[in-house]
């Protein structure tokens, strides 16, 4: 179980650190486009994940691997304040702004599309 | 890059499991995710100090940076099961605890990075006006 949930979190944390990096090497603005992408698609992802494993679709042992550890490690939380911090130290006050406010109310939604997807 | 891809792995091998140990230690109160909600404040704090101290106060070699910044505290604090423990509270007619998670979530967790941050700018003036480099 253990070991699941600890190889999720290696193919998590690493597709987010590529996945981060190929976004802001993409993009000109100050907004944190890459943790904003990464956290609303891992939050539907585990939206889904969530749902198939309460209908047991999904094994616990599956729900370790992807759930608790990749999606879990895929998505960050700390990364997503200290960017906001950054944003407000810049006196970026709408980056900041739309940024808390988009990526909460978008993750989840993305989460309740997800289970509302695969909840019959 | 795949030594920069062995390092975040290995943070964020540490880093999920740390958060899986502690989530199971710290259950939900009456389907309150206090864990995860511990774990998110907790991780945005160190975060804000070590990646402004990281730079600053100690020479921390690049990789180390990106394994215990990137890896292990990224992996550490979660934004997916946040919004679906949301989503559940939600769907279980806790609106109030939901809207409280949310809100605490996001209000503390920056208050908590802000302060990071500044004692990252605090302990890097003062290794300075003593002339210290760690």
């Amino acid at each position: 179980m253990v070991w699941w949930i600890g190889l999720g979190g290696i193919c998590g944390s690493i597709l987010r650190f590529l996945l981060g990096t190929w976004i802001s090497l993409r993009s000109t603005s100050k907004f944190p486009y890459g943790t904003f992408v990464i956290n609303i698609s891992g939050s539907l992802i585990l939206g889904c994940i969530a749902g198939l494993h309460e209908q047991r679709e999904i094994s616990s042992m599956l729900y370790a691997l992807l759930g608790i550890g990749f999606c879990g490690a895929y998505t960050t939380f700390s990364t997503f304040g200290v960017e906001t911090i950054r944003l407000l130290e810049q006196r970026l006050w709408n980056k900041a702004a739309a940024y808390v406010l988009c990526s909460v109310s978008i993750s989840i939604a993305g989460a309740w599309l997800g289970m509302w997807l695969t909840i019959r | 890059m795949y030594k920069k891809g062995i390092a975040v792995g290995l943070g964020g091998f540490a880093g999920a499991l740390l958060r899986y140990g502690i989530s199971e230690w710290i259950p939900a109160v009456n389907g309150f995710p206090w864990g995860i909600l511990i774990i998110n404040w907790t991780g945005c704090l160190f975060l804000g100090w070590f990646l402004t101290a990281a730079g600053r106060q100690f020479q921390i070699p690049p990789h180390v940076t990106l394994a215990i910044g990137t890896g292990f505290v990224g992996a550490y604090t979660t934004f997916s099961t946040f919004a679906v423990d949301t989503v559940h509270l939600m769907q279980d007619g806790h609106m109030g605890k939901a809207l409280l998670y949310i809100v605490s979530s996001v209000i503390v967790g920056l208050l908590l990075a802000f302060a990071g941050v500044r004692l990252g700018y605090l302990g890097a003036a003062k290794s300075k006006s003593e002339g210290k480099v760690v």
